[in-house]
């Protein structure tokens, strides 16, 4: 029986061995045409020049966990440095016993932004969730409540201080943001030149101008006797500067509405701000997601500038392990620590800027 | 109870005169000057304050202080620079090395950059893989921390002037800097400078005769390979009938430290690699966006058209992308020049940092920030005004 029907079936030609399978691929892929076989040799040639010895040195030839001087004597990586140093490294002066709270806020932060990726979440919940836990993070950080030791803020440093900067700047430069491209786009010309003025003075300027004038200038602003703490001065530094950036973002996704959405509104009856709260923004903002979140990570990046005056992020908290005497001459290990933490931030933002895109562009 | 406008217009009172609450015109002058109103408090309330801070810490205002003596040395400069000179020069000292590191990072970043975009649209899967790690890794660590690695590996990788590496005749490599050979100076130099000049000059007229003979015959003109010559050719030319000089300034290991030839700082090397390999990813990006954007019927249209592959490149594919590439690509070197002020954290000698000795010696911080700031919107407005010059030429008219 079986081999009647071996015998009626055509007989299948299967494709040459060369141009399937993994044969195939590396054919299509790496080989296709002299150019392209010389470039693959170039590079393979150079891969394997540098990934084993670098492989060597940072697993092989690596010490995990000893002191500096025994990290001196072998030729591998010292990531001791990084071990040894690690609390401090990611919570500076946070008093040793009470680092648990940072750490918690960290987690509860995570946790958070966690569940705001998945869109389906996007509800009314969430917000008081994060309303909730920013208020949580903001008590552990400061404590004095509930039998918490309170910790003064020119205490707090490293990664929780990174994050803060970070988080409270943005939730707070995105409003500004908004509001300053409605401005740009208003009819009413005083507000509209002051908005221009603005967008366009902070956006000309390095943010490095802007935190030497909020940490040495703003101090001369204020009446005699009252003082503003340096971090919050450094964080309205960096509110100022990326609600500019985000205004323009806006602003380009307010000119990508149609006149017509605005017309609509306005024969519905709706006044101005009815008609941005429910037509206009609505749509405006969702469009301009992706350039968001560029500008949210380039903000996350643009903190760690706030190490030029002396505050006690992660970078600072790394350069001050670097100039104890034990660990001098280890940047590269703990530089790359470094690294990887803020490489797995913006990574998982551009990420999900990716993904948010994947959908919006898929129209639900 | 405020009625809503709408009603007034619906509603048998027609006539009646609208109040002036209700009005938009008046309301929206209302809106302005109470909005001018609280910025004009806001500004007098800082300024008296300031004012009378200034006063009581007994801080001098105004510029004076450029004149005075700055009594600081400045590691590099591109002009005469001693202690004695004044902060104004020692501005612009700094000015200066801001526009110097600024103009060679952007040069070797757009190169750098266009090498990147184009490997990662690469056919070849190694080269493409490889090229976009490369911009994920660098686009998501922030510079600071770039410049300060590459820093701390020239001081920790490098030897002392003593043990300077060697690689090639003419070279040395060590912790205080990269020492190279240079031709020594003569006057031979200036000429040719002039002669590149010139010839830059006659290769744009050339250009422009050609497009307008080609338009009107249809006849080509080799462009690019006399201009090319021309390049290349009239200073060569211009060095050889000054008579050739080959003289060359050799690097000497002189106590601790090289004299002659030419040195670059370690500063100056990491801030410049950090800088470039930074922008450098997001400028690829910026390439790739712009191929592309030109869609491959474009290509295959010129090609059905008889044109040559350099002539399709040149002539279709080019024009088009590039209005996609400048925009983007200006606002990075902008950027680039922005983030150079970050020199300050690792000790190059940029306007902020000498901006910052000077406000640390006068205590004129108000004078200082406004310089930085004024310098660098100064950069950035001319960039503006450029982009707005190139979009107004190269945007696309459509019939």
């Amino acid at each position: 029986m079986e081999e009647t029907i071996q015998k009626t079936q055509t007989e299948k030609i299967k494709p040459p061995v060369v141009s399937i399978g993994i044969i195939g691929w590396v054919k299509a892929n790496l080989f296709n045409g002299w150019f392209n076989s010389a470039l693959t040799i170039v590079t393979l040639y150079l891969l394997w020049k540098t990934i084993p010895p670098l492989f060597r040195w940072a697993f092989i030839d690596s010490v995990w966990r000893t002191t500096g001087a025994a990290c001196r004597d072998t030729g591998g990586a010292c990531w001791s440095i990084v071990t040894e140093n690690l609390r401090f490294i990611l919570f500076g002066f946070f008093p040793y016993e009470l680092q648990w709270r940072p750490l918690l806020a960290i987690l509860i932060l995570f946790a958070l932004l966690f569940f705001s990726r998945d869109r389906k979440y996007w509800k009314k919940l969430l917000g008081y969730a994060w309303i909730a836990g920013l208020f949580i993070m903001g008590l552990l950080m400061k404590g004095g409540l509930f039998g918490l030791t309170p910790v003064e803020s020119t205490q707090w440093g490293g990664l929780p201080l990174t994050l803060l900067l970070s988080v409270f700047g943005l939730t707070a430069a995105y409003p500004l943001g908004v509001v300053l491209a409605l401005g740009r786009q208003s009819k009413m010309r005083a507000i509209k030149l002051i908005c221009i003025v603005y967008i366009e003075l902070i956006r000309g300027v390095p943010l490095i101008s802007l935190l030497f004038m909020a940490s040495i200038i703003f101090p001369l602003f204020l009446p005699e006797g009252l003082t503003i703490n340096k971090i919050l001065r450094a964080q309205v530094a960096i509110i100022l500067f990326t609600a500019a950036y985000i205004a323009e973002v806006v602003r380009g996704g307010l000119q990508g509405m149609s006149l017509g959405q605005y017309e609509a509104a306005e024969s519905l009856g709706l006044n101005y701000y009815l008609t941005m709260r429910l037509v206009i923004l609505p749509q405006a903002l969702k469009i301009v997601i992706p350039p968001t979140v560029s500008i949210l990570i380039s903000a996350f990046k643009d903190t760690s500038l706030v190490v030029i005056i002396a505050l006690y992020d992660l970078l600072k908290t790394t350069q001050t392990v670097l100039s104890n005497p034990e660990w001098m001459g280890f940047s590269r290990e703990v530089y790359l620590f470094v690294a990887i933490l803020y490489f797995l931030g913006c990574f998982s933002m551009s990420n999900f800027s990716r993904k948010l895109e994947k959908e919006l562009s898929r129209g639900d | 109870m405020v009625s809503l406008p709408s009603e007034n217009i619906m509603g048998n009172n027609i006539s009646e005169k609208t109040p002036f609450w209700l009005d938009p015109k008046k309301r929206s002058i209302f809106f302005q000057l109470l909005t001018l109103c609280m910025v004009g408090l806001l500004g007098y309330y800082l300024v008296s304050n300031t004012l009378q801070n200034l006063e009581r810490q007994s801080i001098a205002t105004g510029f004076g202080f450029l004149q005075k003596e700055s009594s600081f040395e400045i590691g590099e400069s591109l002009v005469d620079y001693s202690a004695a000179s004044s902060y104004g020069r020692a501005l612009i000292v700094g000015a200066l090395n801001t526009l110097y590191v600024s103009s060679v990072g952007i040069i070797i970043t757009v190169i750098l950059g266009t090498f990147i975009g184009v490997s990662r649209l690469s056919s070849n899967w190694l080269v493409s893989k490889l090229a976009s790690i490369y911009i994920e890794v660098m686009q998501d660590i922030p510079v600071l921390l770039q410049l300060f690695f590459w820093y701390a590996i020239f001081y920790e990788t490098f030897p002392s002037p003593r043990q300077a590496l060697n690689p090639v005749p003419g070279l040395f490599v060590c912790n205080r800097g990269v020492a190279f050979t240079i031709p020594e100076a003569h006057s031979a130099h200036a000429y040719m400078a002039l002669a590149f000049f010139a010839a830059g000059i006659i290769v744009y007229l050339l250009r422009r005769w050609s497009r307008k003979r080609q338009e009107r015959t249809g006849q080509l003109f080799p462009v690019f390979r006399v201009s090319v010559g021309l390049l290349l050719g009239l200073p060569l030319l211009t060095w050889w009938m000054a008579g050739a000089p080959t003289e060359l300034n050799m690097p000497k290991l002189v106590g601790f430290n090289f004299i002659g030839g030419l040195t670059l700082s370690p500063e100056f090397i990491a801030l410049l690699l950090g800088l470039v390999l930074y922008t450098a990813a997001f400028v690829a990006e910026v390439v790739r966006a712009g191929i592309q954007s030109v869609s491959k019927g474009q290509t295959e249209a010129a090609m059905s058209l008889g044109l040559r592959p350099p002539m399709v490149l040149n002539l279709v594919i080019l024009p088009q992308a590039l209005r996609v590439i400048i925009p983007p690509l200006t606002s990075q070197m902008l950027n680039l020049t922005k983030n150079s002020s970050l020199a300050v954290a690792i000790g190059f000698p940029d306007f902020v940092s000498v901006a910052n000795t000077t406000i640390n010696q006068t205590g004129q911080a108000i004078e200082g920030v406004a310089l930085i700031m004024l310098v660098y919107l100064i950069f950035s407005l001319l960039t503006s005004a450029f982009m707005n010059w190139y979009n107004k030429r190269a945007a696309l008219v459509e019939r």
